[in-house]
């Protein structure tokens, strides 16, 4: 129905639109100039620095650009982080959807307490939730000493790196579907239910497929963050070389080491990540934005 | 399948939605709840079908004398409609009404022929031949609003729920909607209940018009009886148009039943008003007229009363009884209460 709803604004807006430039016509120097210096703004803060990356991982040749990935240490850098991302994505999607769904489908006390702590990792510096990880399961921290008796080893391994992601990221499914479904109401699911159809079932048949737009573009914008992260994970990781260093933290070593072809190639990674980040956003935008097929 | 509620309580926090109400809906009718906004109808409707529950230890719901009261909505035999639709906007109309029929277990669930062979037969019945892969997006307020009951009958309902089903539409649409709505239980005999606030829609196609009025049946009746012998001062009030007269008043014909005890109130529809001239041999109240509406098929005209000038009385006439009379504003007339009723109710105002 949104979409729909949409698609009749979009068929009147000509019309409105084109009264309304006429109405508001700002003197030509004033429109360029604020066009230039946000152009410019752009340019210099975002195309600039994403230019230089390939430039510098690729200024000895496409030869070194690949060596760099040849590395053993970067080989295990980028399965870590796959894999920190293959458990907190799918993690964060079911916690986000069932947080969603319990806070826009149901009354219950202490839902705002609920939306608060949901947005609490977006509010707390990342270096800050990692600390928290080491208070509580480092050597010295409260679980430390029992972790220790059963040898089991979260922070400085890979299960703390795994934690701290899926913490930093917590948000992004939930704060991008709760409003989704707020909007939606329960009209939909209280009628399936009439209709015989069991929990599970409106879930699946209805529930779902009314989100499955909003939902791709948290778990979008989630692996992002998933990947990139780097505060909360450098804080617990160790940076061990080929076990607890994920991307974004074999990139700060290699810089460190003034090895900086490998650095940015590395980093190019990452961009790249976020350049297809930002196609697929902008496809599952428009796809959600087309009414609905015929 | 009657439905019977035996004192039925609800309250969602301080508010009281549903003050021990008790209701018999009879079987095979369509019966109106009628009632102004926060009345409770919806609340009962939804307590009926399953969506609400009554608080506990209030009294029960049955279907057909089987205790209902907590069965869920999903195994209740009732087919229930939204005022909003609430289509599944990412099925086609075909999808949507067979919806029903798709969830039940695989040995309940007919055959995929089947179910094409009842979502046609259904499109018919609701008129909607040839629309059968359009998404709701693409159709009509009062398309939705048919493609949502085609829907609802799909599993067969014993008991058709209908919660405002034509609120959402412009008037027109609405008129045309409900005298089908009508002929369509006419055709399938569903006990039927729906919400309304209208009062004329009630009145026009209910069998049965039950009256709420905050929190608690105020009157049930055929829409005749309730029209023509209100049982409080709001049902009278909310059913079309009502004077409230000051008593005494010598506009009655018995001016001895409703001449005692001043302050009370009668209450007159403006059709059952006379107009007189005031010359010797008649009698009535003394009253000078204010305004006359002609636009219409019947003359509405205003008058205060002489004795109470700040009491504006509405009177319907003929038009031709108008021309007769002669009036203008400002003239004096005499007023004769055909009809009228005095509630001892009153002395709580």
């Amino acid at each position: 129905m949104a979409a729909g709803f949409i698609s009749q604004l979009s068929t009147t807006e000509p019309a409105a639109g084109a009264a309304s430039i006429r109405a508001t016509r700002d003197p030509a120097w004033l429109r360029y100039t604020l066009l230039g210096a946000a152009l410019l703004f752009l340019g210099l803060f975002l195309v600039v620095p994403l230019a230089a990356v390939f430039t510098e991982a690729l200024r000895r040749g496409v030869g070194a650009y690949f060596a760099a990935f040849a590395d053993a240490d970067a080989l295990a850098a980028i399965k870590l982080t796959f894999l920190a991302a293959a458990i907190a994505v799918p993690s964060n999607l079911v916690f986000g959807v069932a947080a969603a769904w319990a806070i826009a489908k149901f009354q219950f006390p202490g839902k705002s307490v609920l939306i608060t702590l949901i947005d609490l990792p977006f509010a707390v510096s990342p270096v800050i939730s990692g600390l928290v990880y080491v208070l509580l399961f480092g050597a010295q921290g409260w679980f430390g000493p029992w972790l220790q008796a059963h040898d089991l080893k979260i922070i400085f391994a890979v299960p703390g790196i795994v934690l701290a992601t899926i913490f930093v990221t917590f948000p992004f499914v939930a704060r991008e579907l709760i409003p989704l479904m707020q909007a939606q109401g329960t009209d939909e699911e209280l009628a399936a239910l009439t209709l015989g159809a069991s929990g599970w079932q409106t879930f699946w048949r209805v529930t779902l497929p009314n989100i499955k737009w909003g939902l791709l573009y948290g778990v979008i914008l989630c692996n992002a963050r998933a990947m990139g992260e780097f505060g909360a994970v450098s804080v617990v990781s160790g940076h061990i070389r080929g076990e607890t260093n994920t991307i974004p933290l074999h990139v700060e070593i290699l810089y460190n080491e003034y090895n900086f072809v490998a650095a940015f190639a590395v980093a190019s990674l990452l961009a790249l990540l976020a350049l297809v980040t930002l196609g697929l956003k902008s496809l599952v935008e428009w796809r959600a934005r087309q009414p609905v097929r015929t | 399948m009657s439905i019977e509620v035996q004192n039925i309580r609800k309250t969602f926090g301080p508010f009281t939605a549903l003050d021990n109400v008790s209701l018999r809906v009879p079987s095979g009718r369509l019966t109106a709840l009628l009632g102004p906004s926060g009345s409770g109808k919806t609340t009962l409707l939804r307590i009926m079908a399953g969506l609400e529950f009554a608080d506990p230890g209030s009294g029960r719901i049955q279907f057909h004398g089987a205790d209902v009261t907590n069965t869920p909505a999903g195994q209740r035999g009732v087919g229930f409609v939204f005022q909003h639709y609430a289509l599944f906007r990412h099925m086609t109309v075909a999808d949507n009404i067979a919806f029903g029929l798709n969830v039940r277990p695989r040995r309940e669930r007919p055959s995929p022929a089947e179910i094409r062979t009842r979502v046609e037969r259904l499109l018919a019945l609701v008129q909607l031949e040839g629309l059968a892969h359009r998404l709701p997006t693409q159709l009509s307020g009062g398309q939705r609003q048919r493609v949502a009951l085609a829907r609802a009958l799909a599993v067969e309902p014993k008991v058709l729920l209908l919660d405002e089903p034509f609120g959402a539409l412009d008037a027109k649409v609405r008129k045309e909607l409900r005298r089908w709505l009508r002929r369509l239980h006419e055709e399938v005999h569903l006990t039927t209940v729906f919400v309304t606030h209208d009062q004329e829609e009630a009145l026009e196609i209910a069998d049965e018009v039950v009256i709420m009025n905050q929190a608690r049946v105020e009157q049930v009746g055929t829409p005749q009886a309730v029209y023509d012998h209100p049982a409080t001062p709001f049902v009278y009030e909310f059913l079309g148009n009502v004077n409230r007269l000051q008593l005494p008043s010598r506009g009655f014909a018995q001016a001895e039943a409703f001449d005692v005890n001043g302050g009370r109130f009668a209450y007159v529809r403006p059709h059952d008003i006379e107009l007189l001239p005031v010359q010797d041999g008649f009698d009535g109240e003394l009253a000078q007229l204010r305004t006359v509406h002609t636009a219409g098929s019947v003359a509405r005209v205003t008058c205060t009363r002489h004795h109470a000038a700040d009491e504006i009385i509405e009177a319907e006439v003929s038009r031709q009884r108008l021309t007769e009379l002669g009036l203008q504003i400002g003239d004096s007339v005499l007023l004769r209460m055909r009809r009228g009723r005095v509630f001892a109710e009153d002395f709580a105002i």
